[in-house]
């Protein structure tokens, strides 16, 4: 815990782009953990190899729905989070794996470590996984998760948010990020989204409410497309030499 | 027409409720006479271990995947046999690191302590000073194989831009 230290946001940075400031200083874990840099550039030609492909085979019938995988339903404000998958030329990554984890409605995870003092639910662990189709669309049933605090600084709460991760197509695409929701007010006070600096690409880590995808009598719709990096910087897509 | 990446976040405290619920550590059936135990532990910059960390690796030659969460104590541990290699290049598996405090993953390699030779003429290994290619070289431990990431300070293990 951090008594009495205020958050340290550092000033936004229109320039800073997609990258995240992985030193950032007032999200304290990164101190002692990021690795240390310079890294090193890879020669071209060992960057664009594959990476796994999941089948459906990985998956469970309800993996997608995480409303339906105990007897009873979850509380909360049940929701559809649905979204494309695309590289930076727009074109869809079919049949990629989309894994999210996140805390119930209360703001708890259900996690050996989380002690924060809100009930878990039975009826919810919070995981789910799925595969996208041949628009590259992913598409899960949840319940809105629940702002907690933490001990990154005083009075540190987290914004809604979902764990995801993407794998792609090679095994350096990879992606894990964090989907927040729109108007949530504790974004500016948190350095993990504010690691992003540019603020142009923070908003693309918020979805989009959304009416169309909103089910009546049912469920609240938000739209999140992911774009993925090529992997490996700078590099064009080589044959695999197998 | 070029649309802005995604930015990265971290996995945070929490990752295994969602990555790691059924075990995904074995790229080789234990009962294989070639299966070996790849352990390690990965700490941070004061030498503390990281108990919130996962280690992915990925065999490019044999595309083979597997992913271990580390314990309480740091620890990860695959069952592996060794990959096949590209030409001119020593047998490796590609490696990422996640865990709360990495707000993007890292990427490294571990290459194989009996292949010496194979090692000396591996492009990559070549392109680094001696040091900085002993830490992508796993050790042989009690009939396994031990593979220690440090994420920065004396000895840290050497890390790709991705």
């Amino acid at each position: 815990m951090a008594e009495g230290e205020s958050p340290v946001v550092l000033p936004d940075d229109p320039d800073a782009g997609p990258e995240v400031q992985v030193d950032y200083p007032g999200y304290r874990s990164t101190r002692w953990r990021v690795a240390e840099r310079p890294l090193v550039t890879l020669p071209e030609e060992f960057h664009s190899l594959d990476g796994p492909v999941f089948g459906e085979d990985a998956l469970g019938e309800l993996d997608d729905d995480l409303t339906r995988q105990h007897p009873g339903e979850p509380i909360g404000e049940r929701i559809i989070v649905t979204g494309r998958v695309l590289d930076e030329e727009g074109r869809p990554l079919r049949g990629t794996l989309v894994e999210i984890w996140q805390a119930n409605a209360g703001g708890r995870y259900r996690h050996e470590v989380d002690q924060h003092p809100a009930p878990l639910d039975p009826n919810f662990s919070g995981a789910g996984r799925c595969l996208t189709d041949d628009d590259g669309r992913y598409r899960f049933v949840t319940i809105k998760p629940g702002s907690y605090p933490w001990g990154n600084h005083e009075n540190a709460w987290r914004p809604n948010h979902i764990h995801f991760s993407i794998f792609g197509r090679q095994f350096t695409q990879r992606l894990v990020t964090q989907m927040y929701f729109p108007g949530d007010p504790l974004m500016e006070f948190d350095p993990i989204a504010t690691s992003v600096r540019d603020p142009g690409a923070r908003a693309l880590l918020v979805a989009r409410f959304d009416l169309d995808t909103t089910q009546p009598e049912w469920a609240l719709g938000y739209q999140w497309d992911i774009v993925m990096g090529r992997g490996g910087a700078g590099t064009t897509p080589l044959e695999n030499p197998r | 027409m070029t649309l802005p990446r995604t930015p990265s976040q971290t996995v945070g405290p929490f990752y295994s409720i969602g990555l790691s619920r059924a075990p995904q550590n074995e790229l080789a059936d234990p009962r294989d006479p070639a299966a070996l135990r790849l352990i390690g532990v990965v700490v941070d910059g004061q030498g503390t271990p990281i108990p919130d960390g996962m280690v992915e690796l990925w065999d490019p030659v044999g595309r083979r995947w597997g992913r271990s969460g580390t314990d309480s104590e740091g620890r990860f541990s695959f069952v592996v046999t060794k990959p096949g290699t590209f030409p001119g290049e020593a047998p490796r598996f590609d490696v990422l690191v996640f865990a709360r405090g990495l707000l993007k993953h890292e990427l490294t390699r571990v290459y194989f302590p009996d292949d010496a030779d194979a090692n000396a003429a591996d492009p990559v290994l070549a392109g680094l000073d001696e040091t900085s290619r002993a830490t992508l070289v796993a050790e042989a431990e009690d009939g396994a194989l031990r593979f220690d990431i440090r994420m920065q300070g004396d000895g840290h293990t050497v890390f790709f831009a991705h």
